[in-house]
């Protein structure tokens, strides 16, 4: 492709009803064929049959449609969303929103795999726990530690587990009263705060240092005590700048008698260029529906894979899936394990998806996702802030970046009053869905991390840059543009706050008819 | 009906900064200042702030004061104004300052939108102290106060968005003024002279979109809470100046000083607005801690604000025994750089550098270099 020429989108405007709305009384989809006699005969009236207590006192208030009007909302619904198909998707930074090759699909959908059930016989599910085992010996592989489960229902759950592996240790060490505190830094991804403070422990957050972007070597020194638990930190942190400092820090806290966490929820810049064994972890957990390629569209389907060293192995929440030379099967018999942290054995449909998408590329494979993905991550860059006025990318200045980079368009803000917030939702009017702004705490103003992963063609990128150097240049020429959009979109400008307050939320139906007074 | 603006322009201030006054406090340095050449230069500011306002709100109504405190650029500019008093002499002084914002309480202004530097801010607001929201044009030499914008256009838009969103939320901001005698000595000797209620425009903090985001204000009540059920029986607790120290004492139930330091001591009162005298006096050879907050945007912990706090007293205290108490907001505010000290001791300022663990909500701490 030559120049790049920026489309001009339109979205699909339907004002589309919520369903309850559309209901008619009486109207139906579907027509339940009348039971046979003989089944009646021999059964009894199904209603009979029901217990009484189990019984709903008054119909369930479903909405009542044809099919044809259930497929027309629903479709109308689909094309005022911009999904991760039909869209230039780098945005969502953190989030490694990459392509997920269809086949996988075929794979989850097939009967075979769909149609089975957890509390099924293990002898009749070999066939899916052997890939549950060989998924595990690859990420063994991949990240260097000794054994991986799957039953973290994404990456907060997974840090939970290994918090709670964590506190286990000391506990069986004698140090748990005293092995308190829990040391992480404040690019790290907040869940490496909010698990471990679920699990109960003081959480210390180290700042970043001005110039660098990560903490100084000093600062961790200032913290490291024997209340020290663990270290849970994310590299490279959510600027995209690598912590060389990392074994260092590892190896400090190592000395002070805890633990170190690794968070690789994206891993997408790591493969086959460093480990987690290598940067002196302890435990670690991949995101599943990140980096491996399983999507996670609407939060889910989501799995974190937990991985741990030798000694810490025992404490995995049961089942692992375990070989014993002949068959697969769920061991359970494990008792210094931390339990269970969900049902079953894991979001099975993305362990399916990420084995495949592991073996179809191989080691070399995996290594070049990583190569283009930082290659394309600084491209990017390259073009961003060399080209679009008012963007920058504090800390570190001169470093490349890994897989993303958290930009700031404060001087954007500054000089035109235009700011991340504007831009995000103008840029859905050249067809892009919103961007990832920042996790919290907002230490770089009017934030912005894209993450432009291996699947993203040279073209698209280009397509991607130039859309943010035009609109800001918009902001520019004509900020009121930019701060009033989207204009081609489903809706327009929606303030929030106010209507985002908890207090006025309204998220179900049934909720919103008694706060109305509908009947 | 249409909102009122009140408009107050201190049309010389920023004059002794081209000249190299370091300020323009007081008759001698203003005429010493006319006659190095300098001109004026706050009216220009405040137009730029004003044309934002005339092409971006269609309805407000301003009231003004006469000649170039608001008057005359209102007259260039084609805005319909009011004008509510009167002054004397060409060459303005503080008094007339004073007094505009006195007329502009009685007319019942919704924002005073002014422009100057810390002098002028700590003329309003010893008027009108949180009475009335206001925001500065940054004009003047000195702008060490949290009531600016950070440039004329967004005072403006600051102006547009007040009107315009009724949920705009308003913060009580640090007036800050130097001593300029000293400061031409070379020495800073900051003052914090109290607190005015400011719009606050989002900008280093996340929206309600994402959700589950504490706000500053269950921040603060968390970090109380938590050096509350922290503090240790017969310590003395010398607290010092500010809004995030302030509901310490507002969680105990005890009266503060909001610019002073008070003692505290087993969560009973010992004495509002200590000096340094009264503090070396009662601490004696007693166990105490200093309690500070970070001056927002500055990051200074010492030094300004808060000398009762002085060299001798903080050297008594240690490191150790100082707790820094900030919201999230403010420290990210600072944008990474680190806390600062300036006590006018090279010994105590020593003592003072390295890393605290500053306490950021309930349990929550950062750990940051203060240098």
């Amino acid at each position: 492709m030559g120049k790049i020429k920026l489309r001009n989108f339109h979205q699909a405007r339907w004002d589309e009803p919520i369903i309850f709305e559309l209901s008619t009384p009486g109207q139906r989809g579907i027509l339940l064929p009348e039971i046979d006699d003989e089944i009646v005969d021999r059964v009894g009236d199904a209603e009979e049959i029901i217990p009484k207590k189990v019984k709903r006192n008054k119909k369930p208030q479903l909405p009542e449609l044809s099919q044809p009007q259930v497929l027309r909302h629903f479709l109308r619904l689909s094309q005022e969303t911009l999904g991760q198909d039909i869209n230039i998707d780098i945005g969502l930074g953190t989030c490694t929103m990459k392509y997920s090759p269809k086949i996988h699909e075929q794979f989850v959908r097939n009967p075979k795999f769909s149609e089975l059930h957890p509390l099924q016989d293990e002898e009749t599910t070999q066939g899916i726990l052997e890939i549950m085992y060989k998924t595990a010996e690859l990420l063994k592989e991949i990240s260097g530690m000794d054994a991986f489960v799957f039953q973290a229902g994404g990456g907060a759950q997974a840090v939970f587990s290994n918090a709670s592996i964590l506190k286990a240790y000391h506990t069986d060490r004698g140090e748990g009263d005293k092995r308190t505190e829990i040391i992480t830094t404040a690019f790290s991804h907040p869940v490496n705060a909010a698990a471990p403070h679920t699990k109960g422990f003081k959480v210390i957050t180290l700042m970043p240092d001005e110039e660098t972007g990560y903490p100084s070597i000093e600062a961790l020194k200032s913290v490291v005590s024997d209340r020290t638990a663990g270290l849970f930190i994310t590299n490279p942190e959510d600027t995209g700048i690598f912590n060389v400092h990392i074994k260092e820090m590892v190896d400090i806290v190592h000395e002070a008698g805890g633990l170190c966490i690794g968070d690789i929820a994206d891993a997408n810049g790591l493969f086959g260029i460093v480990r987690a064994k290598e940067m002196g972890y302890d435990m670690c957990h991949y995101n599943l529906h990140k980096a491996f390629s399983s999507p996670h569209g609407s939060m889910g389907p989501c799995c974190g894979a937990q991985g741990v060293k030798k000694f810490l192995e025992k404490y995995l929440p049961v089942p692992v899936v375990a070989f014993d030379g002949e068959k697969y099967y769920l061991d359970y018999d494990r008792p210094h394990s931390i339990g269970k942290v969900r049902m079953f054995y894991g979001v099975v449909a993305a362990v399916l998806r990420a084995y495949s998408w592991i073996v179809s590329l191989g080691a070399d494979g995996l290594k070049e996702v990583s190569e283009l993905s930082i290659l394309n991550n600084n491209y990017l860059m390259k073009r961003l802030l060399t080209e679009v006025r008012g963007i920058s990318a504090p800390y570190s200045k001169e470093r490349f970046r890994m897989e993303q980079v958290r930009y700031s368009w404060e001087k954007l803000k500054e000089e035109t009053g235009v700011g991340t917030e504007d831009v995000e939702r103008r840029c859905m009017d050249y067809g892009l869905q919103e961007f990832y702004q920042s996790h919290p705490p907002y230490l770089v103003p009017e934030p912005f991390t894209p993450e432009p992963n291996e699947t993203f063609s040279k073209d698209e990128i280009d397509e991607y840059a130039e859309i943010m150097k035009k609109v800001s240049q918009e902001a520019y020429e004509n900020p009121e543009l930019v701060k009033t959009a989207p204009h081609n979109g489903p809706i327009s400008l929606i303030p929030q706050p106010p209507i985002t307050d908890p207090e006025d939320l309204i998220v179900t139906w049934r909720v919103y008819k008694k706060k109305k007074g509908i009947d | 009906m249409a909102k009122k603006l009140g408009l107050i322009v201190n049309p010389i201030a920023g004059m002794g900064g081209r000249v190299g006054l370091k300020g323009t406090d007081g008759e001698e340095t203003l005429k010493k200042a006319l006659m190095l050449g300098a001109k004026k230069e706050a009216p220009d500011k405040a137009k730029k702030a004003l044309k934002y306002i005339r092409e971006n709100i269609d309805e407000i109504e301003i009231l003004t004061y006469p000649s170039d405190m608001g008057q005359n650029e209102c007259i260039e500019l084609g805005l319909n104004h009011k004008v509510i008093g009167e002054i004397h002499y060409e060459m303005t002084t503080y008094k007339d300052t004073e007094e505009a914002a006195k007329r502009m309480m009685e007319n019942d202004v919704d924002l005073i939108l002014f422009a100057g530097g810390d002098g002028t801010a700590r003329n309003i607001c010893s008027i009108i102290g949180d009475k009335i929201p206001v925001i500065g044009i940054p004009a003047g030499v000195k702008i060490h106060s949290a009531v600016f914008a950070t440039n004329p256009l967004n005072a403006g838009r600051i102006v547009e968005e007040f009107f315009k969103n009724p949920n705009m939320e308003l913060r009580e901001s640090e007036v800050m003024d130097i001593d300029e005698d000293e400061f031409r000595k070379g020495r800073v000797a900051a003052k914090l002279y109290g607190y005015m209620k400011v719009p606050y425009q989002r900008a280093y903090v996340q929206s309600l979109k994402s959700g589950g985001i504490y706000s500053d204000e269950i921040s603060l009540e968390g970090i109380a809470d938590y050096v509350i059920e922290n503090m240790e029986k017969d310590c003395f607790y010398l607290i010092g100046a500010g809004t995030t120290t302030r509901k310490i004492l507002e969680r105990l139930k005890l009266p503060y000083t909001l610019l002073g330091v008070d003692i505290v001591k087993d969560k009973k009162l010992v004495l509002n607005d200590a000096n340094e005298k009264d503090i070396l006096r009662i601490v004696d050879s007693n166990k105490f801690k200093i309690i500070v907050s970070p001056i927002g945007g500055q990051g200074y912990i010492f030094g300004r604000g808060n000398q009762q706090l002085s060299p001798a007293v903080i050297k008594a205290c240690g490191k150790d025994n100082v707790i820094v108490i900030s919201t999230p907001g403010k420290i990210a505010s600072l944008k990474s750089k680190p806390l600062l000290v300036d006590t006018g001791d090279d010994e105590a300022d020593e003592m003072l550098k390295g890393y605290y663990r500053v306490i950021v909500g309930y349990d929550e701490i950062y750990v940051y270099k203060c240098s």
